[in-house]
């Protein structure tokens, strides 16, 4: 049985490789903000408010080429949509926990840091202190990412464009998936939800990105019923 | 106005992030629900990846010769033999990098 730091600390370490992506986006995002001419107080404090990376810039970006408050809005409910998914997921093994607790927590989820507990929680059942994990993922990935947008507010797009870090958000979720290309009902539903997330990709409000999963979730229950 | 469009936001996000954990109880999905649930990262980040690679910042389709449909199979490679999350990561930006400012 591990012990609440151990696993804490194993948190950590498994979303820690993820911040190659997080902390040039961080910056992007913090830069972003302020080039289109919004305070840097107010961008900042998307990152404490919404705390996730796509919707803040899509909402700053809406906002300041003229959209409404409700289509911001809109389109930050709608990109946010997935963490129904990661909630519905994790619900498993956070049962235990005390409602409070459960209400604290669910602020920490964001997709690194689902995708890695989920994992640890997947192979750990067992264990007493599972949270633990998740707390030190998803508190790794919020501190990460306040620092980031700061720097990105204060000091501006550091990161020289040229390299193209922008690139580092696919190939993290590559990361993630990467060992389930062996299973080929995984494949099914990941290629599913690829090939209709380009097909949808310029449905209103970035839509794709919950409408594509629900796709291939209907087509995950199809293969498992196939299975049987 | 800006500030009250913020936080609307933000509730909303968080909502989202809160309902399945804290407010339904488990017992309410169905058993096969739960076991599709077990898809969720096959189903959910592709649809960050696949964006992310094949269309550009000005919401196009890239070449099929564009560096990074070769970094993303490097990573792939790499990330399926290594079991290692940094070496998937820099391995797919370095043949990237390689690619545009070597060749």
């Amino acid at each position: 049985m591990l012990s609440k730091k151990q696993i804490f600390t194993k948190g950590i370490l498994a979303v820690a490789p993820h911040m190659f992506s997080v902390i040039p986006f961080g910056i992007v995002c913090g830069a972003i903000g302020i080039e289109l001419g919004f305070s840097p107080v107010l961008v900042y404090a998307m990152s404490i408010i919404i705390f996730g990376g796509a919707s803040q810039i899509v909402f700053l970006q809406l906002l300041s080429g003229g959209a409404s408050a409700l289509i911001a809005v809109t389109s930050v409910g709608v990109i946010n949509s997935r963490h129904l998914l990661y909630g519905a997921v994790l619900s498993e093994y956070l049962e235990k926990l005390s409602f409070i607790k459960k209400l604290l927590i669910s602020y920490l989820v964001v997709d690194q840091g689902f995708a890695e507990s989920n994992k640890f929680f997947q192979k750990n059942k067992d264990e007493t202190y599972l949270h633990y994990h998740l707390l030190g993922s998803g508190g790794t990935l919020w501190v990460c990412w306040q620092i980031s947008t700061l720097a990105g507010i204060i000091l501006g797009s550091f990161v020289p464009e040229e390299l193209g870090l922008k690139f580092a958000v696919p190939l993290t979720f590559i990361a993630i998936v990467v060992q389930d290309i062996k299973k080929l009902d995984h494949v099914i539903v990941m290629i599913t939800c690829g090939l209709s997330s380009l097909l949808f990709f310029d449905a209103p409000f970035k839509s794709y990105i919950i409408i594509s999963p629900i796709f291939a979730l209907f087509v995950a229950a199809l293969v498992l019923r196939l299975k049987k | 106005m800006t500030w009250f469009t913020i936080i609307i936001a933000g509730i909303i996000t968080y909502f989202m992030r809160m309902t399945m954990v804290a407010l339904i109880d488990r017992d309410l999905l169905g058993e096969r629900v739960k076991e599709v649930l077990a898809y969720v990262p096959s189903a959910v980040f592709p649809a960050i990846i696949f964006p992310g690679i094949f269309i550009n910042d000005y919401g196009t389709f890239i070449e099929i010769n564009d560096p990074k449909i070769f970094g993303a199979i490097t990573a792939i490679l790499f990330g399926y033999f290594s079991r290692n999350v940094i070496a998937t990561i820099l391995s797919g930006l370095s043949s990237y990098w390689v690619i545009i400012f070597l060749l």
